[in-house]
């Protein structure tokens, strides 16, 4: 038995289950939500089937229809991948919980089958071992998106979606451009061949500030954010929760991995330094900005702008303590993903609740849904990087990190980016504590929606407690090794 | 595997798992929860006496679980840790019989209790740390699980009390953290030690060394109330009664004195501490924190604040006997870590009553009141002599180990402020007195609630009874085995001076 189950190949059903799964939604709109639900299962089992096979072997990789490298599509999966791929079964399941309850009649038959291409796009981009087959997955995972972020509709929506496609374009276009540079001096797009190939030289350079711009533009990093409060702030809750915790995260994992694999080894660090910078003015900008927002879901979407500040902050870290920046970084990741998702879930009922989403109004509803309030709050200690949660346990390493090499500017703003987290999470739960008389009868929430926002939040404050399987499973097939420099 | 070993974790999942189904139980479930609280406060107690026995005859109990690689989450039962637990375990059972009488027909009752075994779980976390993550950790916890008491009345003046809070606190809290993780990058390890673990660094390293303690004195003295710190504690009064005592006498100000005793004696060592010169610092940081919060509390008719501004003062007892770095000295501070929590959460248990039978809420308002309630003013004047220094109340012991310690290691100047300072809580405790015992009533009190010929309700008469008589207990019986005196000489010989 435990022979049988080593050969199924998790990965190709990774991708290829969602995406038949949505063409099936699309086809019977009438079983989109069991089948959608279904899916979302085998996708949760078969990630556990694939930690289970990296656990077993180390490294995945499989020739899809036996063709090698330079000619066939190749999916390679390591400890990050897996990371990745793991937080996406994760806040897929929460979100599609919450969606079946949230999406009725014709937004339901909109909803799904778009979810699942987008999910299957995800997973082929995280199980992608070349460079062309990223900009496939990216560029079909930002249109599905953009698709989503616009199902409302209404003025504000269609508003947001069209900046996000602009941008979405823009920096897959950029990103395209790179690969086709790579393509041109190197002869390869695949990643492994590519890494054994490049040498400094004006190309690799031009390549990676198109690619680094693209992708950044893509993850929303300061000053290129100006797209994602607009599109993450008006889009439907679970379409914002998917937006902020999977979407932008995609793309820093290209970044990552190319860097990783390419770049890291052939260029100085002043781009390190500069992608470092931005990080850090993100995070001051965002919570700055977030705190400043009255209005809930777009407090939550600066807050995103921030956090993934805090993801920057490891490629200067990395130059002298490699896997701890990185681990942090991964860390992270996983964290923000299950964090964010349930504070815009938990954001998704107040809105339903109460019908607005006014910070300075919400003692209204807040009274009266305990369990979506314990989500946000769990979501939010997160957030802040306070104990116990997995953000915690990330900070706690980037901090390290930035201690053992005395960077105590990159130190001081991820203390001070706390601070002002702590600020804005906490100017929204005051208001759960007081009492303002009931002035309207609200709509109920259902009970799924409630639940689905607070699993996802006491996740993310379970991770505390994880950390160490979890940094066993990251260092499967040794992710950051290519990094670690003697110091 | 044995049981010792979960034992640590067993004494926190006793008001934790009560606390999380508390928070499920409906509104108007009264009886169920209140078995709830109860069994889990007489079982919380059970398991604590259990320890302490088998501390006193040197079992180990200690639970380690991996945090991270090379860190881990542990819980060990030392005999500091145990006496922190201990007063932890006696004052949240008191405080639940107070809060359930006190919050009778009050809303959102099952949030509160939810909260308020939160709160004693993460005291109890703070206590039983092992190592400094884990300290920081329950620190945290601390600091989010009290925010929902201290704004419990929704007022929009609760509201503020509860962002000045959490400015305060997290701002420590952040502090902290970089400490730690800065001693984490020199040291590599965090564990508890007797005479501490950062000595044997070279001398290069000294003044990051400096630098890492002030951090850390300064994010632990947040909760601890050394002034400059202090202004969230007089704010925080606008809590129900039973939290505000709480606050005072066990949970958050006392948080931050045990861990400055953590840092200065098994982080530091209190010798190195001597070496780095910044044991002399904090020892007059703390005399001028005694003498400022008495002034203070001077000047204030609210009684709540009175005593606000008496604990700000009274607590720094314990850092100043720390700071002392003497053996006896250092007796005298961590006895008083029990010392004052007994008598401190008398007399809030007093001044609740006093709100909740009269509506008295100013020392002006107090005239006559010991004819009208004499058990709440008796238990009341118990907590005050004990708070001056009179003997044979808690009080006077911790004072006469201070003031011995001081001349032990030549501090004299220990003493004026000793002495100080009992003069002036005399001047701010006597003036109650004599108004509640021999001034006239000044005829209708603010606002009073009938209890029949009883001056008071049961659950709210019995606690402050119950807590002024272990204070005059632990001061008459201090010689015997298992006073808090006889304990804290146990730490100093197994804990502090290990040979």
């Amino acid at each position: 038995m435990p022979v049988v189950f080593a050969d199924v190949p998790w990965a190709v059903i990774l991708i290829l289950l969602p995406l038949a799964a949505g063409m099936g939604c699309f086809l019977w709109p009438r079983i989109a939500r069991t089948l959608a639900s279904l899916t979302i299962i085998m996708i949760a089992l078969s990630v556990m089937g694939l930690a289970w096979q990296l656990l077993e072997s180390g490294v995945y990789r499989h020739t899809v229809g036996g063709w090698n490298a330079p000619l066939g599509i190749e999916l390679y999966a390591d400890g990050l991948s897996l990371f990745m791929l793991a937080a996406t079964a994760l806040v897929g399941c929460g979100i599609s919980v919450y969606s079946t309850a949230y999406f009725k009649h014709e937004d339901a038959v909109r909803f799904w089958p778009l979810w699942l291409l987008l999910l299957g796009a995800l997973n082929a981009l995280f199980l992608a071992a070349d460079i062309f087959n990223l900009y496939v997955t990216l560029e079909l995972m930002g249109l599905a998106a953009v698709v989503l972020a616009a199902l409302p509709g209404n003025k504000h929506a269609l508003g947001g979606a069209m900046r996000y496609l602009l941008a979405a374009l823009l920096g897959s276009l950029a990103y395209l451009l790179g690969v086709a540079l790579l393509y041109h001096g190197y002869g390869s797009v695949d990643i492994a061949t590519l890494a054994e190939r490049v040498e400094s030289s004006p190309l690799i350079w031009a390549a990676l500030g198109l690619i680094a711009a693209g992708l950044m533009l893509k993850t929303a990093l300061f000053p290129l954010h100006f797209w994602l409060p607009p599109a993450h702030g008006n889009a439907p809750a679970p379409v914002s929760a998917l937006l902020s915790a999977l979407i932008v995260k995609a793309s820093f994992y290209i970044l990552l991995r190319l860097w990783l694999e390419i770049f890291a080894p052939v260029v100085d660090d002043s781009i390190a330094t500069l992608l470092g910078l931005l990080g850090a003015a993100a995070i001051l900008w965002g919570s700055v900005q977030a705190l400043r927002q009255t209005r809930l879901k777009l407090l939550i979407a600066y807050s995103t702008v921030a956090q993934i500040g805090y993801l920057f902050l490891a490629f200067p870290l990395a130059i002298g303590t490699g896997v701890t920046a990185w681990s942090a970084v991964a860390y992270l990741v996983l964290s923000h993903a299950l964090a964010k998702s349930a504070m815009f879930l938990a954001a998704g009922n107040l809105l339903r609740f109460g019908g607005h989403d006014r910070i300075a109004d919400l003692d209204r509803v807040v009274q009266r849904l305990p369990l979506t309030v314990m989500a946000f709050t769990l979501a939010g200690v997160s957030i802040m990087g306070l104990p116990p949660s997995g953000g915690f346990i990330g900070k706690w390493l980037l901090l390290e990190a930035a201690l053992t090499q005395g960077r105590w500017d990159l130190a001081a703003v991820m203390i001070l980016g706390g601070m002002l987290a702590a600020g804005y999470i906490f100017k929204v739960l005051g208001h759960a504590f007081t009492q303002a008389p009931v002035t309207h009868e609200a709509t109920v929430v259902p009970a799924s929606m409630e639940w689905a926002a607070l699993l996802l939040g006491l996740a993310a404050i379970l991770l505390c407690f994880l950390a160490v399987p979890l940094l066993t499973l990251l260092g499967i097939g040794n992710p950051f090794g290519i990094s670690e420099l003697s110091p | 595997m044995s049981w010792d070993e979960w034992m640590p974790l067993l004494l926190l999942v006793s008001s934790l798992l009560p606390g999380l189904l508390i928070f499920f139980l409906a509104e108007e479930r009264v009886r169920l929860r209140t078995a709830l609280n109860m069994a889990a406060a007489l079982v919380k107690l059970v398991l604590v006496c259990w320890m302490l026995w088998g501390v006193y005859h040197g079992h180990d109990y200690e639970t380690r679980l991996m945090l991270l690689p090379e860190l881990e989450l542990v819980l060990r039962a030392g005999p500091l840790a145990l006496f922190f637990v201990t007063l932890s375990a006696i004052l949240w059972l008191v405080t639940t019989v107070y809060a359930i009488g006190y919050l009778e027909g009050a809303p959102h009752r099952s949030r509160f209790f939810g909260f308020f075994s939160l709160c004693v779980t993460a005291t109890v976390g703070v206590a039983l740390a092992g190592n400094l993550i884990t300290f920081l950790l329950f620190y945290e916890l601390l600091t989010l699980s009290t925010y929902p008491l201290i704004v419990h009345r929704g007022t929009e003046a609760a509201r503020r009390a509860g962002q000045s809070y959490l400015a305060y606190t997290l701002f420590g809290g952040a502090l902290l953290l970089l400490g730690t993780v800065w001693l984490y990058t020199l040291t590599g390890t965090l564990e508890f030690t007797p005479k501490g673990f950062v000595s044997t660094l070279a001398e290069t390293d000294h003044p990051v060394l400096i630098i890492i303690f002030i951090l850390m004195i300064a994010g632990l003295g947040v909760k601890a109330a050394l002034v400059p710190l202090h202004g969230w504690l007089p704010q925080a009064m606008v809590a129900p009664a039973p939290v505000s005592a709480l606050l005072h006498a066990v949970a958050v100000v006392k948080a931050g004195a045990f861990g400055i005793i953590r840092v200065v004696y098994e982080v530091f060592g209190v010798e190195f501490s001597a070496v780095l010169g910044v044991a002399g610092p904090l020892a007059a940081l703390a005399a001028f924190t005694i003498i400022y919060g008495s002034l203070r509390a001077l000047f204030q008719d609210d009684l709540k604040r009175r005593l606000a501004f008496s604990t700000v003062s009274q607590v720094s007892y314990i850092t100043l006997g720390i700071a002392i770095a003497g053996p006896i000295a250092a007796i005298g501070g961590v006895v008083h870590l029990v010392h004052q929590g007994v008598m401190k959460i008398t007399l809030f248990f007093c001044a609740g009553n006093l709100a909740e039978t009269l509506g008295i809420h100013k020392v002006s308002e107090m005239n006559g009141v010991g004819r009208r309630m004499p058990w709440t003013m008796a238990a009341f004047t118990i907590g005050a002599f004990g708070m001056i220094g009179a003997p044979p109340i808690a009080g006077f012991v911790s004072k006469w180990y201070l003031g011995l310690g001081a001349l032990e290691v030549g501090q004299d100047w220990v003493l004026l402020v000793l002495a100080g300072s009992s003069l002036l809580n005399a001047a701010y405790f006597l003036p109650i007195l004599h108004r509640a015992w021999f001034c006239k009533p000044l005829g209708t009190w603010p606002n009073e609630h009938n209890f029949g010929d009883k001056e008071t309700a049961w659950s709210l008469l019995l606690p402050p009874l119950l807590t002024a008589a272990l204070a005059l207990a632990a001061g008459l019986l201090a010689l015997l085995p298992f006073s808090p005196l006889a304990w804290a000489k146990l730490i100093a010989v197994r804990e502090f001076y290990q040979p």
